[in-house]
């Protein structure tokens, strides 16, 4: 136990004296420190989940730590350390399977920490197949998807309208940009060389698989600028340095909505990640029930269908969707906008973390290779 | 690089009297002159030793010792026999069956070890750590860890407490296990119970005296029987003989296919040892072989040589373009009037105190194909608009960006030795009957080569280690060894790897430093006068 832990664990004792059991019995930390992504996506963060419930318990005070790009590392060596001083950490549904795989995320059951839908359905069900691994509690639903520039003199009018139009450098002349890892390059590449969406990973699995994705993006390679931050692509395609570019949809979304820009967005084969919570493993006391409980409130169908007012990303609950209504200060419709909308989910890819966990080094090393040569 | 080292001040001994004797010369108290002597050396230097202490604890604990650390991962490989002790020591007493995978009793060592690892979840990390070599170990771990309790082995558990229903009670159990005779005849049973009591207690928080004796102590139980052992008349004597039997090795392989496979063996018995050269070999495109030998990746995965060598000639270039531009820069400031020069240095400094995020990414907009110097290009009509410069995102942005980056580190030393260079011995050169040219290049240059030397030090030391600056303006060519010892740090967790990629790094520059030392001399080097 950290001696900041076990201050606020005295904190929380002191509270819980003078309130006389107030209200629950069980003692709760009042202070929570909680790993996001900062920007646009924690500002959501604040104002669906930690504002309300700060106004329900006026005690707690939260700490923001903008840290969840490095989240894995950082947990890692804080345990190492023995020394975790987070309370609650944003993820990606991949790095939440590495995190428990370390042994590092505490495991969750579902039913018993998270609410259920307004209809009684149990939390499990809500969350279905988003419930990707056994520590990660899902929150949004993300896509990796195009953009294109709209005002594209070479195109001669012509409008992309499938991901094979990236591939296609003789009707859709000019530069890409793609992200500089294996993740959805290769997936995308063999989807257009012809293989079912069902096949893609047995066909990725063997070298002559990976070869024909190689292959595939060779075509465009000399044209394609990799990105490694997420902003890189709106920036690209706001200066006309690329023509068509990947990135997470909330980007495109505000480059497209908020700024104005002649982009176009292209849901076709977009590829589905999941954002979510995991909890630290080794969390006890007053502080992990303050978590569960803040958790509880969070994660429940409202809650997340009030994330989608502030950004563009998808609730991971099915019984969210119908409760998404406009953006809070654009008072646009949302719903049109969403990654899981049935018309823009319509083409969509699901990404296998569990094969990509452990295909990742392997096909890293190869990427990596493939592109220094 | 600087003469810190204080002289030790010899004390003024006094002979006695100034008698010439044929003994030891002797100090005022009588001591030998030669013993009080090292007494006072001894003194000053724990004087010495003790004013920089503050300094040397703070290095040690706070630098060396996390490098130390760090770089010791290189190296260490305990995780394989941490997580599976008896599977790792059974394979090193029976060996591997060329191109098969190993017995029954291999297997039984990793059922064991798998339900005590499962319970502590830590059969996931190893499958992580062995993923690194092959694909497909960390789902093969994950998803048996996940079947390894429900393999079907209580059918020794029914037939057991059928035959001998005393051995349904823990309590029993626990007498048993206290006995030294039973312990002796039963190994197998022993160690598993031994290793279920430990997790029951320390990992589920249980009493081994309430909860039921699981499966796998019963296998264990069996395959000791099996084998003939014959425990003491206290333990229940069951005949085994006529027991329905399993196999573990077919469960293992009914659970995943992959335990079939020799090589997943090959490669959990070259890393079980404690310590290995897996991350270094890797760290240079290369790896253990199926026999045990090191050979080259293929071609399709190598790339970190490329990237040592693509580090070095571009922190070199680097280099070399900051001498070039940064010489004419310190010559005009250190010959200035020091009121102008002073305005000049405000300049060289001012890119100093902006972030390097923002000079980076200035350098973005510059160069980038519709960025302002393309654009300027194409404007003058030195470039047509459809063969626009790439500038960026490959090995050019990364060598401006950064030569941009480091020019004052060249700068700044070069002045400040230039500074002292007096203005005489170019007057005097001249008045010798030597042209400008000739003063320059034989007095003036070589007076002015330490701040090279300091100048060029410090850059390619800087550069070689560089990481955000290439990360943004590299693109794939214009990348560094730091990128991916980031990205293994941070993404892949495969800190061995970049602890080993670290250490080559660091045995580099070193190797080149040794070898500056040769060639210029390190003396020769002066950040200042």
């Amino acid at each position: 136990m950290t001696i900041k832990r076990m201050m606020t664990a005295t904190t929380a004792l002191c509270a819980a004296a003078t309130m006389a059991g107030a209200e629950s019995h069980v003692e709760m930390a009042n202070e929570m420190t909680i790993v996001s992504w900062g920007g646009a996506y924690q500002e959501s963060q604040l104002k669906a989940y930690v504002e309300p419930y700060q106004a329900m318990h006026p005690e707690v005070t939260v700490v923001w730590d903008e840290s969840s790009a490095e989240a894995v590392a950082k947990l890692r060596a804080q345990n190492e350390a023995g020394n975790v001083t987070w309370d609650l950490v944003d993820a990606t549904a991949a790095d939440a399977m590495r995190l428990c795989d370390e042994g590092l995320a505490m495991e969750i059951d579902a039913d018993e920490m998270l609410a259920p839908a307004p209809d009684g359905t149990p939390a499990s069900e809500d969350f279905g197949d988003m419930l990707v691994s056994d520590c990660f509690i899902p929150q949004i639903a993300y896509s990796y998807t195009f953009g294109y520039r709209n005002d594209v003199a070479e195109w001669d009018g012509k409008q992309p309208e499938s991901i094979c139009d990236v591939f296609d450098l003789e009707n859709f002349p000019g530069q890409r940009s793609l992200e500089k890892r294996p993740h959805n390059n290769l997936e995308w590449a063999l989807i257009c060389d012809g293989v079912a969406y069902e096949d893609v990973y047995d066909v990725l699995e063997t070298d002559e698989g990976q070869d024909r994705a190689f292959a595939k993006l060779d075509t465009i390679k000399d044209e394609t600028i990799w990105w490694s931050s997420g902003a890189d692509t709106p920036q690209l395609l706001a200066d006309g340095e690329v023509v068509f570019g990947s990135t997470y949809n909330g980007r495109l979304f505000s480059l497209i909505v908020e700024q104005d820009q002649p982009v176009n967005m292209m849901w076709d084969t977009q590829s589905y990640d999941l954002d979510g919570w995991i909890i630290p493993a080794g969390l006890e006391g007053p502080a992990l029930a303050r978590v569960q409980d803040f958790l509880y409130f969070a994660t429940d169908t409202q809650r997340l269908a009030d994330q989608a007012k502030y950004i563009s990303y998808g609730p991971a609950r099915a019984s969210s969707a119908p409760l998404v209504g406009e953006h809070a200060t654009l008072g646009i419709d949302m719903a049109p906008h969403m990654p899981t909308n049935p018309e823009n989910a319509k083409g969509a890819f699901v990404q296998n973390y569990e094969w990509w966990a452990d295909y990742r080094d392997d096909l890293d090393a190869k990427f990596q290779a493939w592109l220094a040569q | 690089m600087t003469d810190s080292a204080i002289p030790p001040q010899t004390p003024v001994a006094a002979l006695p009297g100034g008698e010439v004797t044929g003994g030891p010369v002797l100090a005022a108290d009588g001591k030998p002159l030669k013993h009080s002597l090292k007494r006072a050396l001894r003194r000053e230097k724990l004087r010495a030793l003790a004013l920089i202490s503050p300094l040397l604890i703070f290095i040690l604990v706070a630098f060396v010792a996390p490098i130390a650390d760090m770089l010791f991962r290189s190296v260490e490989n305990q995780i394989v026999a941490e997580t599976l002790p008896r599977t790792v020591e059974t394979l090193r007493d029976e060996g591997l069956p060329p191109g098969d995978a190993p017995g029954e009793e291999v297997f039984a060592a990793l059922y064991t070890d798998l339900v005590v690892a499962a319970e502590y979840k830590s059969h996931t990390r190893l499958g992580s750590r062995l993923n690194y070599e092959m694909t497909g170990i960390s789902s093969l771990f994950r998803s048996t860890g996940r079947d390894v309790g429900r393999f079907d082995t209580d059918i020794y558990t029914d037939q057991f407490v059928e035959a001998a229903p005393a051995l349904e009670n823990p309590v029993a159990w626990t007498n048993w296990m206290a006995e030294d005779a039973v312990r002796d005849a039963l190994p197998r049973a022993t160690d598993a119970w031994d290793a279920w009591a430990t997790l029951t207690v320390e990992a589920n928080n249980d009493d081994p005296l309430e909860e039921d004796v699981p499966d796998f102590v019963f296998t264990a139980l069996y395959r000791d029987l099996a084998a003939g052992a014959q425990p003491p008349a206290e333990f229940p004597q069951v005949d085994v003989s006529g027991f329905e039997s399993v196999s573990i090795k077919e469960l293992f392989i009914d659970s995943d296919d992959d335990w079939a496979d020799p090589e997943v063996w090959q490669i959990i018995k070259t890393y079980s040892p404690a310590y290995t050269d897996g991350y270094f070999l890797n760290a240079v495109d290369m790896m253990n072989g199926p026999d045990g030998t090191a050979e080259w990746r293929p071609e399709s995965e190598t790339i970190y040589l490329t990237l040592f060598m693509r580090t070095m000639w571009m922190s070199l270039a680097i280099t070399f373009s900051c001498i070039l531009l940064g010489y004419p820069i310190a010559y005009l400031l250190s010959t200035l009037p020091l009121r102008s020069a002073n305005v000049l240095m405000i300049l060289v400094l001012l890119p100093f105190w902006t972030s390097l995020l923002v000079r980076t990414s200035a350098w973005k907009v510059l160069l980038q194909q519709e960025g302002v110097i393309n654009d300027t290009l194409v404007a003058i009509g030195i470039v047509s608009d459809a063969n626009r410069l790439a500038l960026i995102n490959n090995a050019t942005g990364t060598i401006i960006a950064m030569t941009h980056i480091l020019l004052p580190f060249m700068i700044l030393p070069l002045y400040s030795v230039m500074k002292t260079i007096p203005p005489s011995y170019m007057r005097a050169a001249k008045s010798m009957g030597a042209n400008d040219w000739t003063a320059f290049w034989r007095v003036w240059f070589p007076l002015s080569v330490p701040g090279i030397g300091a100048g060029s030090i410090l850059a390619f030391i800087l550069s070689i280690g560089y990481y955000i600056t290439p990360e943004i303006v590299g693109g794939t060519h214009g990348v560094f060894i730091s990128n991916r010892i980031a990205y293994h740090i941070s993404s892949s967790l495969n800190w061995g790897l970049a602890a080993a990629l670290g250490s080559i790094l660091l045995a580099l520059v070193l190797a080149l430093y040794w070898v500056y030392d040769r060639i210029v001399g390190i003396d020769n080097v002066k950040l200042g006068g």
